[in-house]
């Protein structure tokens, strides 16, 4: 396969005296375009405003806080198990990340331990949701190169993981499972043949994505090449996971500072070399391989019986002690993480949600985006795996 | 107001010097006018029905409820079956659905949005957010009610309302189109004024045309 | 976590040490030795990665706490460094330079606390509202409820109960 490199853009356009681009839109050579709202091209509601020369980008602006709720103030105002069942609305994919990462840090700052059984459980939920959201990222990547297929595939895969959702904690997308103390309920019966089904379903279907989209020569030639993430760059711009293991930087929460059950858990860190689009999206196949992997394990280790709630105080006159923390997970699209402050009252002082396209959707993002055509800006954005609701909360 | 909006004079590449004003030269200046009902109500009755089996939704996710819309494009629910597909462009789309909380920014979107669809078009507000606020009640950012500021035709109760209660929702708005009770676009027009007066007060930067058809 | 202290205190001073886990703390840091807190933990410390920059308003003590939190990947351990700034006309240097990506945080810091990042790229620019009239929304002295109230026509109908009190009139009606 030949690639062409690009002859240098750097001196193109000219920069000022002050180090920004001398981009003149009246003279006719520029033009504005902006890449969403409202667009199918783009990865939820938010927006890039584009300068273009050509079809090429000269400069990329991120537009977010379409999704802007302040959930950081409403937090504030509601006690701490008022906040649990917003949590989760932070970000729809995988929205079980804000229930454990809030329900972690309220237990720590409370000195609560939650058993054994809710860890493993806990880390069941969360696998599955990286399964989720792994399916759903490879039918946006592959739709956004024009292979609309697949993400009727992977859509349909997704959906018999909802039914095992459903089956679990009675709702399809927020759950509200993982409450401070625990997890609400135990696994259904039977609960482990129907998964073992789903999950041979999902890998029939990843085998079917890999014959049909990896080794694809549409999808190699948009892919391979673009969008290149320079290893120097994941420390400065704070690139965490499979964007950053796709660079062969080994950074994964699971295995850098556990949690929860996996300690007890074989697996290894999916490592990609390319740091391309394609090397992006065959980190996170093979990612969900590993996530299909896990619950095989989970679901065989898993103690059966034992308490899925400690004691927590009564939650109307709940006050926890002055202090901060932060806890992070990793998610399927990096580090996610809450710092929680709290300061004696029976409300949280301050909860701060660390998303991780905070960092790649925005400084990443207008980066990457540079001299690249405007055809590949939406296969660029659905790489990254940005999703605006954690940027603005 | 950006820099972009204001009234300038500007040097084309040939040379030629013109002024523009960007918020009155590329929009029409003209307010909606209603739409009456065909001469017969028979024909009318006939263009409702086809209005009705031909549901085109605009592929505007304005809030998380835009998750469970993929579910329905694929074969398990399946909603083309009932007429119903997504079109990228508003110029093509005659359904909007809001779907889920509006924040300030993103009504902005919406109703530059529905006011660019043709008639006649129609409006669904998805999850208990769009209803009265629903889960943000208390929010500083996201409106709490939606028929305040587009005319609704129908809401979906839920958070997140289920792919079934979409395909229910989609029946119940087929009825109501061929009950002829679909006049959402026509609302809109008669009260024109009414509507843009809440929209202006909740939008504190208006930059844009009254009406951006 | 105490040796590094111990290490950097003798460097630099430093405030209290809050030892939260054995992988995270929690250290006060004046506001001019910040930056040169900052260099050598990312340089010689090997705390590489910003995980996050935010702010916490400590309304009763006058105060805005900025906290800068760092991660060492390789040997999974964080640092929180706490700065306090006074409320009145807060600001603070930028870091633009040592993470790009902080810019990003700050300009976010400066459109929902109010506080100032001279220097620091688009830092003036509307982040995530858009025409906003009232002081800045995470302050703690700005009610959202008031705010939604006022600013935004409420259907009519909602109840709104104290889920304590709820409690004691509809399960224990008799005073249990």
């Amino acid at each position: 396969m030949s690639y062409h490199f690009q002859p240098d853009r750097s001196q193109y356009p000219q920069k000022k005296a002050d180090g920004t681009l001398d981009i003149d839109l009246a003279s006719g050579k520029y033009l504005k375009l902006w890449q969403g709202p409202q667009h199918p091209g783009i990865t939820g509601n938010m927006s890039v405003e584009l300068t273009v020369c050509g079809d090429e980008v000269v400069e990329g602006k991120t537009h977010v806080g379409y999704l802007h709720r302040g959930f950081e103030k409403l937090m504030e105002r509601r006690t701490f198990i008022q906040c649990f069942p917003i949590v989760c609305r932070v970000c729809v994919p995988e929205p079980d990340f804000n229930e454990y990462c809030y329900a972690a840090a309220v237990e720590e700052l409370a000195g609560i331990e939650s058993p054994e059984r809710a860890n493993w459980i806990r880390t069941l939920i969360l696998e599955m949701g990286r399964i989720n959201s792994y399916l759903m990222y490879l039918g946006g990547q592959a739709g956004s190169f024009g292979m609309g297929v697949i993400g009727q595939w992977t859509t349909y895969a997704r959906d018999l993981m909802l039914d095992r959702f459903e089956e679990l904690t009675g709702a399809r997308i927020y759950h509200m499972f993982i409450l401070p103390g625990g997890v609400r309920d135990g696994l259904p019966e039977g609960f482990e043949k129907r998964m073992e089904e789903t999950l041979l379903e999902i890998e029939s279907t990843l085998g079917d994505v890999y014959d049909v989209m990896f080794c694809n020569a549409v999808f190699k030639k948009r892919a391979v090449g673009v969008g290149f993430i320079d290893p120097e760059l994941i420390d400065p711009y704070g690139v965490t996971g499979p964007n950053a293991r796709a660079a062969g930087v080994a950074s994964d929460v699971r295995k850098d500072q556990p949690y929860l059950v996996y300690p007890e858990l074989d697996f290894e860190p999916v490592i990609g070399q390319d740091s391309d689009i394609y090397a992006r999206a065959d980190v996170r196949r093979r990612d969900t391989l590993v996530s299909i992997d896990l619950v095989r394990q989970m679901l065989a280790k898993m103690p059966r019986t034992g308490p899925l709630m400690a004691k927590i105080p009564n939650v109307l006159h709940w006050k926890i002690p002055r202090g901060e923390t932060y806890i992070r997970g990793e998610c399927s699209r990096g580090e996610y993480g809450y710092y929680l402050v709290t300061d004696g009252s029976g409300y949280p002082r301050r909860v701060n949600v660390r998303g991780p396209s905070y960092t790649h959707a925005v400084a990443l993002l207008e980066r990457l985006i540079v001299n690249l055509d405007i055809a590949d800006v939406a296969g660029l954005m659905v790489s990254l795996h940005t999703y605006p609701p954690e940027i603005e909360r | 107001m950006k820099e972009e909006l204001k009234k300038r004079i500007i040097k084309g590449p040939d040379g030629f010097e013109f002024e523009v004003d960007p918020i009155r030269d590329y929009y029409c200046e003209a307010r909606p006018a209603v739409e009456p009902p065909a001469y017969m109500k028979i024909v009318e009755d006939l263009f409702n029905w086809a209005r009705a089996e031909s549901l085109w939704i605009l592929g505007f996710g304005t809030g998380c409820g835009a998750i469970e819309m993929r579910p329905l494009m694929t074969p398990r629910f399946d909603a083309y079956r009932f007429g119903v597909q997504w079109r990228p462009t508003p110029r093509q789309a005659n359904l909007f659905i809001i779907s889920g909380y509006l924040s300030v920014k993103t009504l902005k979107r919406a109703i530059r949005s529905y006011e660019q669809m043709q008639n006649p078009k129609y409006v669904i507000g998805l999850g208990s957010c769009t209803i009265n606020g629903g889960m943000y009640w208390d929010s500083y950012n996201t409106v709490k009610r939606l028929d305040d500021y587009l005319p609704v035709d129908l809401y979906i109760a839920g958070c997140m309302p289920r792919p079934e209660a979409l395909l229910a929702g989609f029946e119940e708005l087929k009825r109501i189109i061929r009950a002829g009770e679909g006049e959402g676009a026509n609302r809109y027009a008669e009260n024109f004024d009414w509507y843009k007066a809440n929209q202006k007060r909740v939008i504190h930067d208006w930059d844009m045309p009254d009406y951006n058809w | 976590m105490q040796k590094l202290y111990a290490k950097l205190n003798k460097l630099f001073p430093l405030g209290e040490l809050t030892c939260q886990r054995e992988n995270l703390a929690f250290v006060t840091v004046s506001r001019e030795h910040l930056r040169s807190v900052l260099l050598h933990l990312r340089d010689l410390e090997g705390f590489r990665h910003l995980v996050l920059l935010t702010a916490v308003d400590w309304i009763e003590e006058g105060a805005f706490q900025l906290t800068y939190l760092l991660s060492d990947r390789t040997e999974g351990r964080d640092i929180g460094l706490r700065v306090m700034l006074s409320r009145e006309d807060a600001a603070m240097e930028t870091i633009h330079d040592i993470w790009p990506t902080a810019a990003t945080y700050q300009r976010e810091l400066r459109e929902m606390f109010g506080i100032d990042f001279p220097d620091s790229p688009g830092v003036n620019e509307e982040f995530v509202l858009e025409g906003w009239v009232d002081i800045p929304p995470n302050r703690r002295d700005f009610d959202t409820k008031k705010f939604a109230e006022e600013n935004f026509g409420q259907r009519p109908g909602r109840e709104t109960r104290d889920p304590a009190n709820h409690m004691k009139e509809q399960l224990y009606p008799d005073g249990a």
